[in-house]
This record gives C-alpha cells, structure tokens and sequence, in this order.
C-alpha cells in the first residue's frame, strides 16, 4: 500500500475535473464522510459528524430508517420491529453507563429518551425461577433464595463484572461457559444466567464471548430495561431531527451498489440507480460481509461469517391489558429444560423449547402518558434462515401460522394462556428480516467476530453497527458513537 | 484571549458537555478526572469543541496537557492569544 495516496488529494480532482463544491450531475459535493445505513448507529455517527461541522451524508436503502430497530404501521397499528427493551437503562442525572454517555455524546437531554423503566423481569425454567428488577439487590435475593450454596461465588461475581472495564480482544475472546464455570460451578444457575444475556445479544452458537457477557450483564442485570411509551419511534425521531437540524443529508431509498476505490482508498459509493456519491472516507453499517461484497473482493465472502441465529416474533393484540390475565411481568426469558439450547434449529424451521416473551404495556410509564391502548405480548424464538428461506410463498404463508401458533402453545406454560384474547396478530420471520434489513441470514445480533476496531482492508472505510461492536439500541449508538468518534474526527 | 478569558471558555465547553457537573467549586490545580466524571470521550469532546468554536487546533499527542484547568489555560495561552473573546 507504500503507493497510496491519502483520498483527499484523489476526490478533490473527480472524473470530470470540476471543482468540488460545485459538481453537479450524478457526483454532486464531496462529503466528509458517506454512512451507509440509516439505523441507530448511522444516525448517532451522523449526528456526532454534523455537529463538527462535517458534510455528511447517510444513505439508506429502505424507505423508512431504523434498520434493525426500525417500526412499522399494520391495520392501522404501530408496531416495533425489534424492541423489546431499551437496556441499559440507569436513573436521571447517573453520570456513569453508557446511556449517559450516550446523552452527553449526542447532546440530548434525560428526558428526550422519556424512558419507562420496566416493572419486574423472570428467568423461567422448568420448576425454578429467578426474578430481577432494574436493582440488582432483587437478583442476589433471589439466588441467595433458591442457590443458597451460590450467592458467595455470585456476589463476587457481581463485582468482578461491574470492576471490568473495556477488554482487550484477547480477553473478550474466553469462553464464558468455562468463565463461568469456574465463578459458579452450578450448571443450572449458569444456563438460568446465560439465557437472558444470550437471548438478548449473542451472535454465537452455544457458548457466548466473555467480554460479550460482561457487557450483557451489565446492561441488563447492572443497570437495566426500559422503554419510551411510544416504542422506537421516538428515538428514531429525534435522533432523525437533531441530525437534520445539524445539517446532515439523509436519503432514503438509495441502496449502495459499490464501493468506488482508487488506488486502494474509497472515494465513494455508486449507487443501485447508477449514480455516484463522493465522500473523503465511508463508514457502513451494512455488516461487514455485506460491507466486503460492495468492495471490489475477487473472492466472494463466506455468508456464514455474518452469523446464524435469527428469530421469528409473533405479536399477539389483545382485547385487554395483559394484567387483567394476570401476566404483569415485562420480560420472561423461558426455556423448558435445565439445558440450554442456542443453535439454530437442526431439522425443522423453529425451535420453540426456549424463548422471550415481552408486554410492552408492563412498564411503568409516566402517569400523563397512561397505559398503551391495546394489550400487547410479543415472543421472539429461534429460528433457521436457511430452512425458511427455502420455502416457497405458499408453504411460507402456512408456516408463518403453523408456527405462530407453536411458539405461542410454548410460551403459554410460563404465562397465563392469552390465546382467548387475541384480536391481531402479525408476525416476522428470518426472512422479514433480510428483506428489510439486508443483513445476511437474517443475523439478528450480527457476525459472531466482532470487528471492534471497525477497520477494513481499505483505510478509509470503516465499519459500524452491530457487526463492529455491541447489539442493541444502546449498543448501536454507542458503537456509532466510538467509531465516528476514533476514526472520523481526528483530522 | 487572557488567561481568564480563556477559562471561562473552557467552563462553558464543561458545561455543555457534561450538563450534570457542579462547577462552581472546580478546584483549577486538580485533575477533571479527579473532579469530575469525564472519560476519554469527553476529553475528545473537549477539543473538538476548542476547534468547533476558536478554531484552535490540538494535536492528540497534547492531550494529557488538558489535565486540569491551570493546564489547560496555560497550554491554550499562546495558541489563543490572537483569538476574540
């Protein structure tokens, strides 16, 4: 690479030798920086960027933002696409976390999120059950309750975690399982710990990164679930607006075909209709295979790089509040046997031994808001891309019911049976979730090697999202966040 | 800008990167760290702020000179001097 030059001195002289500023035609201004993927993390990246003054453009393929936590409208209902919780939630004016940070980073104030904090979670297997609150105290109750022999190990647990800061890649990289085994030592209490953080965050099959588990613990154990009584839509919002206000350009409906490159830098990106965008670096959130196909690689990407556990969710309205069923619990992460399963399913289209069910109603929002008008229970179980990928329209349509209806059967031997109350349903599978995404296999929380440092082989083009660091919404502005902030800012 | 100006500079950036902090009793010959809850974020925020707004330019091997207040103002001194208040 000792003859590349830096990309400055190669887009300031484009193809037809106007100026910068005053191109016109299919190259227009030059940007500072090109973010593909209008989804949490491309938008906080932007709004970092534009606050600085830099030109930034995002680009999104679909016609609504969001990516992964994105929302939509179905029989005149709104829907979230992926939330269940907002983790990491802490209490206003907490200085520490990476929610405030967030706040800090995007110049937002507390109340801008209009965080619910949740009302009380459960881990349920069969014959046991752990709860946990947002206080971290109602846990160790609970496993000093039902693992008396544990709660020693498990306090210095608790601290090992909440004194570890950012990991190395090499310390990231233990296997949790074995971690774990050695802090703990009881088999079920680690499977009964494992499923949640698992559940809401592990790109790998069976075991989990350790530095992926700190971090999931943290979030959820350590500090906590919420929500914004009017779901993802509000964060969207104004993380939309703050960017716009801040001069940064969002364009819908313009997927990335290609990455241009000269002389081993990007220069910019051409655009599926054919047209070109200049820019002095990119930063993708696509994924980084997804990321690697739009660059001129002459071997094509291995797609199980980009991961295999996705889900199928089944929403169920009903025609009252789920506590009037006496379902007053905001998340319970089921399983159904003291082992813990989590592989795609190997011989049919779901797996519905384990599972997160979740009332978005039971949260505790603020009284001028109320209750959410219709009741509401969402479940999310394990699914296989490639099995319903394969299927054709037909016998999609059949299984989506087939199997809305067997994760349902499942999750209703840890909740009151809802099934009498159901006025709506909908429902996304794998295969939802490529078609709006284009993420890869559906991979919900993205390739199982994370590329912390969101370097690629090109050196201007950098990654973000769920494929550089952590998963949730949280996690996605954090990582955009990080990355705007090491990569892009600093010259 | 005098020195003074330029400490009320650095109290304003402070303000608006961490909302939350008492500054009042900002004891100048000690570490922010120590004072207050900034991490290397906030740091970055720090100077692109200085950037953002005075047009001053520090590069990243003189960051540790943003310790404390008094290093700061005496760092930015000559690099502020020609700027308006």
């Amino acid at each position: 690479m000792s003859e590349a030059k830096s990309p400055d001195t190669l887009v300031t002289q484009p193809d037809r030798g106007h100026s910068p500023d005053t191109q016109t035609g299919d190259s227009g201004p030059i940007y500072d920086t090109i973010i593909i993927g209008a989804g949490m993390s491309g938008i906080a990246a932007g709004i970092r960027l534009a606050y600085y003054d830099q030109r930034v453009c995002i680009l999104e393929k679909h016609y609504t933002i969001g990516g992964l936590n994105s929302f939509y409208r179905l029989n005149k209902r709104d829907y979230d696409v992926g939330l269940h919780a907002v983790t990491n939630f802490t209490e206003k004016g907490a200085k520490k976390g990476p929610f405030s940070r967030i706040l800090r980073q995007l110049r937002f104030k507390w109340e801008d999120f209009a965080l619910a904090p949740q009302r009380r979670s459960r881990i349920a297997f069969p014959e046991i059950e752990l709860h946990f609150t947002n206080d971290i105290e109602q846990l160790t109750a609970e496993i000093g309750q039902k693992f008396p022999h544990c709660v020693d190990r498990w306090q210095r647990l608790v601290g090992s975690i909440t004194d570890y800061d950012d990991l190395d890649q090499a310390a990231f990289e233990i296997s949790a399982r074995q971690r774990l085994e050695e802090a703990l030592g009881d088999p079920l209490l680690i499977n009964m710990l494992l499923c949640p953080l698992m559940w809401y965050g592990n790109p790998r099959e069976h075991d989990m990164a350790w530095g992926q588990f700190c971090i999931m613990f943290r979030s959820i154990f350590l500090e906590g679930f919420a929500r914004p009584y009017r779901g993802v839509r509000l964060i969207l919002k104004n993380l939309i607006k703050k960017f716009r206000a801040l001069g940064g350009e969002l364009k819908l409906r313009h997927g990335v075909a290609k990455i241009l490159t000269e002389n081993g830098w990007a220069i910019g990106v051409e655009l599926e209709n054919g047209n070109r965008i200049y820019g002095k670096r990119i930063l993708s959130s696509a994924g980084l295979v997804e990321t690697l196909r739009m660059c001129d690689q002459t071997s094509e990407p291995d797609p199980r790089m980009a991961g295999q556990m996705s889900f199928i969710e089944s929403i169920s309205v009903l025609d009252r509040q789920p506590e009037e069923l006496g379902f007053a619990d905001t998340i319970v992460f089921f399983n159904d046997s003291p082992d813990f399963h989590w592989t795609p399913p190997a011989d049919e289209l779901c797996d519905v031994r384990t599972g997160v069910i979740c009332s978005p109603n039971n949260y505790d929002y603020d009284l001028q808001e109320g209750q959410l008008p219709e009741g509401i229970i969402r479940l999310t179980t394990i699914a296989s891309f490639d099995r319903w990928n394969k299927l054709d329209e037909a016998t999609y349509r059949r299984e989506k019911f087939r199997w809305y209806d067997r994760s349902v059967a499942s999750c209703v031997r840890f909740i009151p049976d809802f099934r009498p109350h159901v006025i709506d349903i909908d429902m996304f599978t794998p295969t939802t979730i490529r078609r709006f995404t284009w993420h890869e296999n559906g991979a919900v929380y993205g390739a199982p090697d994370k590329k912390l440092d969101g370097t690629t082989h090109i050196p201007n083009l950098f990654l973000c999202g769920t494929d550089q660091g952590f998963v949730g919404i949280i996690g996605a502005m954090m990582s955009g966040i990080s990355m705007a902030n090491q990569h892009c800012l600093k010259d | 800008m005098a020195p003074e100006e330029i400490r009320q500079a650095i109290i304003e950036i402070l303000e608006d990167i961490a909302p939350d902090e008492d500054l009042s009793n900002l004891d100048d010959s000690v570490s922010f760290r120590e004072q207050m809850e900034l991490d290397s974020m906030d740091f970055l925020d720090i100077v692109m702020e200085l950037r953002k707004r005075y047009r001053v330019q520090v590069p990243e091997e003189d960051y540790p000179q943003l310790a404390s207040m008094d290093s700061t103002v005496k760092y930015l001194e000559p690099k502020m001097v020609n700027v308006a208040v």
